[in-house]
């Protein structure tokens, strides 16, 4: 058994409510801080840990909090990114909706260091209900004293405050997000300047994602240099893994990172398994943005080693053969897959997300999805192959933001693992294959 | 300019509306726009009319074209009317590969409408969306704040049972509780 | 001030300009192009992707090279920073990708619309472009609107550079128009239709770089390479009053603003200008406007050759061929 450090508790009848968080121990990081920490000293501590943002990029969270502008004399603003969107990703919905408080207590925790005194958590509309189970938990804290005016007895004041989107995946991306916030168009802005400079409302603005928030809580009970200690190199710590697809046990699995995939997918303590018997075809590791890789490439690097839950393992082999461990969002398919019309589903997402600013994505992502449609249906030329990759080229890296990178890897991945599928649609077939979708 | 509206929130949606305007710095109140047209969509059968619209760009002293431009954005504010129950499938990958194709089919034959149609009774409209971030208990289609997670057939049919018996409007809102 | 090279031209400009705008001051064929940047309207820019360049020094503090290619009308100069433009095969490659899809949904009829000779987009696929089209795709299609009667709306023919939205957020006073819907379905629109109606609205005319804002009061009035552009103006109560009266003979066709040689107005002119005045006795003539040699507009137009001019452009021509040589091609090219 691996070691859980979020979802230690999520057994626990009644963890949603503060009493029995705080039996289990909740709370002690906003005291411990507060009490006996200096805001900095926290920031230290995160430093320490390693902790790499959860959230998709993997940057690190201590590194992340020492850009924000403290000379600047506008107020700070730590905001979490709860607008979970990325296909394949439950995690921080399940986190939210079963261990309410743990989200709660690292925002605390985390705005202290950074001298945040209004905070907010982002979260995508479609995940109303659980706007309204952190509603529940935010007034709780602020009946125990733990927000609001002079938190525990302290200097310290902060509000939090539960501010729902209204479906847009664009806004996971954290200027979008900032300008959701402001009542605005999801548009990405350009950068320079990021947020930690002008953020929200122009002001010093952190964006972390639910995830590594959460993180903030052990590390700061336990020490950076303790949460360090899990994982290997510079993967450290636990990660929740969303399991998802053709395996026998999907959910939230909480792993320490260097669990290999392979233990991953067939031991009965996670996926336990491909399900109704079949066999591995293909996996999408880090959500529907990184690269598929197929069994083999999945379960071991090309140099033959283990592949590793960690970002260096995933990664090893760069996009030629390997793939990113993202946001975690673990997509399993089995040996039956169409892995052309997978694909569409991921185009057709991107199209329907692209903000519709910058050229290269908006008209970029729609082609991808025609092209992809067109194969599909028995229409498709060999050429139609050739331009798909031509295409996610010329979109990849030319965008004002990542979105146009996450609708071109998927595209670029899939036909360099599954060239011969393609061509197999290109070259037209059996109508039963796409009546299915014909039907859309 | 209000004068001409016939539409307004009722106190009690006015006071909630009040209350979260007041959590943003007070040159900032356009923060409130979505969480507001949450409330304005809740309360106004489910949809925005350019009316409705207007009267939010009223309440938060911004341009009607700032709502307009905001609303048309986002995926979940309908710009036309909607059947009393908005049942949305996802279909994006997990939820393909785990049969999500099968239920909106079956939901287009049991309904008798396709994708983005409402049906004669204005009791149902199907949509199909993308990921809902419930990958883990594909198929799912959600209903107001409701998701119907690991979808079967029969799971679909008794649940438009229940939503036909209880012949109620859907909603993200359930209740107006909130805080600050 | 920064010292910045591109395309191997070394500049000095002050701290803060943009690389696009650095490359302007060299001029010639290193400046990028520009569909969505519009030096007087603040926040433009960033969006059509078609002024990327290559970064391949950050600045002489930090050498190392920018990860991706950025929008140089946005991405200011530091000093030392060295900048490929037209000498970067990966700068081409992705523009030509740029102007494709452009290109995948804006109708291919130049022929019948009114912005022909006078079209940024027309001029940048003639330049960056490839022959030939790869989408077989039916393209997207919007209906014709009137906002207003002065303005005409082909929204078919955007290409979404929100540089009128930005006209109307910053010299009108109140906006009544915006981009709606997202991704691809994305449009200019009143949402209601309504009258786009103040004193400033018609530059959104001029500042937009396609057929998609038209002059409701020349449209198909005339081709407009079979017009004389004359420099004019008038004692304006609202504006300037420093215009181009677009001629025909004696009769006035179209009143615009001064366009520089980037097609940017930097003195906006006010609807009366524009529209009201159209009898050449309204105008003080200052005489024929210059307008570039290789432009179609420039067809039927014949100037005297500015040797000064020309002698500043065969030098600058052999400075730029001696920096081309410089930079390799990146490998993976």
């Amino acid at each position: 058994m691996g070691r859980k450090l979020l979802l230690e508790h999520i057994n626990e009848p009644g963890i949603q409510s503060f009493e029995v968080y705080r039996q289990k121990g909740g709370y002690a990081s906003v005291e411990k801080a507060l009490k006996t920490m200096t805001p900095d000293a926290v920031m230290e501590e995160v430093k320490k840990s390693g902790l790499r943002g959860r959230g998709g990029a993997g940057f690190p969270a201590g590194m992340k909090w020492s850009f924000i502008d403290k000379k600047s004399d506008k107020p700070r603003y730590l905001v979490c990114n709860a607008d979970e969107s990325e296909p394949g990703t439950f995690k921080d919905r399940y986190l939210m909706e079963h261990i309410p408080h743990i989200l709660i207590e690292g925002m605390i925790t985390s705005s202290y260091a950074l001298g945040a005194k209004t905070s907010f958590i982002y979260i995508r509309g479609e995940y109303m209900y659980i706007v309204r189970i952190l509603e529940k938990a935010i007034d709780e804290a602020y009946a125990k004293g733990f927000l609001g005016k002079n938190i525990l007895g302290t200097d310290y004041s902060l509000d939090l405050y539960v501010h729902p989107g209204a479906g847009a995946y664009i806004c996971g991306e954290e200027t979008a997000l900032l300008e959701s916030l402001e009542g605005k168009r999801g548009n990405p802005r350009l950068k320079p300047p990021f947020p930690a400079v002008a953020g929200l409302y122009a002001c010093p603005t952190v964006v972390n994602n639910v995830e590594t928030i959460a993180a903030v809580v052990p590390i700061i009970n336990q020490g950076g240099e303790e949460y360090a200690k899990i994982g290997i190199g510079k993967s450290t710590g636990t990660k929740l893994i969303s399991a998802s697809g053709h395996i026998n046990k999907p959910g939230v699995y909480e792993i320490e990172l260097g669990l290999p995939v392979e233990e991953f997918i067939y031991s009965e303590e996670y996926c336990g398994g491909i399900w109704k018997g079949r066999k591995l075809k293909a996996v999408v590791a880090g959500g529907s943005s990184v690269p598929i890789l197929p069994t083999d490439l999945i379960l071991k690097t090309a140099k033959g080693e283990p592949r590793l839950m960690t970002y260096e393992s995933l990664s090893d082999g760069g996009f030629v053969s390997g793939t990113m461990l993202g946001s975690g969002g673990f997509i399993v398919m089995d040996e039956t897959t169409n892995i052309v019309k997978n694909l569409y589903t991921f185009s057709r997402f991107y199209h329907h997300e692209s903000c519709g600013q910058c050229s290269p994505c908006r008209e970029g992502t729609a082609w991808l999805e025609k092209i992809l449609h067109r194969l599909l249906h028995g229409q498709g030329k060999k050429k139609d192959i050739d331009i798909l990759v031509d295409a996610a080229k010329k979109i990849e890296g030319n965008t004002i933001c990542p979105l146009g990178d996450a609708a071109a890897w998927p595209v670029a991945s899939a036909i360099r693992h599954f060239r011969k599928e393609f061509e197999e649609e290109a070259a037209g077939l059996p109508a039963e294959r796409n009546l299915e979708l014909a039907t859309h | 300019m209000t004068e001409n509206n016939t539409i307004a929130f009722s106190p009690d949606t006015l006071a909630v509306a009040k209350k979260i305007i007041a959590r943003y710095p007070e040159d900032q109140q356009k923060s409130a726009l979505i969480p507001i047209l949450h409330l304005a969509q809740a309360e106004f059968n489910g949809w925005l009319s350019p009316e409705a619209m207007d009267y939010v760009a009223s309440i938060l002293n911004i341009k009607p074209i700032e709502v307009y431009e905001v609303v048309t954005f986002y995926s979940m504010f309908n710009t036309k009317p909607v059947g009393k129950c908005l049942l949305e499938v996802c279909q994006t990958s997990s939820c393909w590969l785990r049969g999500s194709n099968e239920i909106i089919d079956h939901l287009k034959k049991k309904l008798n409408i396709g994708v983005g149609e409402t049906t004669a009774d204005g009791m149902f409209t199907l949509k199909t969306v993308e990921c809902l971030g419930s990958c883990g208990t594909a198929p799912m289609l959600q209903c107001g704040a409701d998701f119907h997670e690991n979808l079967t057939i029969e799971k679909v049919d008794s649940l438009l049972e229940k939503l036909r018996s209880k012949n109620e409007r859907s909603t993200y809102l359930k209740s107006l509780n909130v805080n600050g | 001030m920064a010292k910045v090279t591109i395309d191997g031209i070394e500049i000095e400009v002050p701290d803060g300009t943009t690389i696009l705008n650095a490359a302007r001051q060299i001029g010639g064929e290193v400046v990028p192009p520009a569909m969505c940047y519009y030096t007087s309207l603040k926040e433009t820019g960033g969006k059509c992707r078609v002024c990327l360049v290559k970064v391949t020094q950050g600045s002489a503090k930090d050498p190392r090279p920018m990860p991706k290619l950025v929008a140089s009308c946005r991405t200011p100069v530091a000093d030392g920073m060295v900048v490929q433009n037209i000498t970067s095969p990966d700068v081409l490659e992705a523009r030509k990708g740029v102007v494709e899809f452009l290109l995948l949904n804006h109708p291919l009829d130049c022929p019948i619309c009114d912005q022909a000779g006078e079209c940024d987009l027309q001029d940048l696929s003639y330049e960056h472009g490839t022959e030939g089209t790869r989408t077989e795709f039916e393209r997207r299609t919007f209906d014709k609107i009137d906002i207003g009667d002065k303005i005409k709306l082909h929204m078919t023919r955007c290409i979404l550079c929100y540089r009128c939205v930005f006209v109307a957020d910053q010299l009108t006073p109140e906006r009544v128009h915006g981009v709606l819907n997202r991704g691809d379905r994305s449009e200019i629109s009143t949402y209601i239709e309504k009258a786009v109606d103040n004193d400033f609205s018609g530059n959104m005319i001029d500042v937009c770089p396609v057929g998609a804002l038209t002059d409701r009061t020349f449209r198909f009035k005339s081709r407009v390479w079979f017009t004389k552009p004359m420099d004019a103006h008038r004692n304006c109560s609202k504006c300037c009053g420093k215009v181009v009266l677009w001629m025909k003979g004696n009769e006035v066709l179209r009143v615009t603003g001064r366009k520089d040689r980037y097609g940017e107005v930097k003195e906006f002119i006010c609807n009366e200008c524009r529209f009201e005045h159209k009898n050449p006795a309204d105008w003080t003539i200052e005489g024929p406007r210059h307008i570039n040699r290789h432009s179609v507009i420039s067809q039927n137009h014949y100037e005297k050759i500015d040797l000064q001019n020309l002698k500043r452009e065969v030098e600058r021509q052999i400075v730029f061929q001696k920096g081309r040589q410089l930079p390799e091609a990146s490998p993976n090219s």
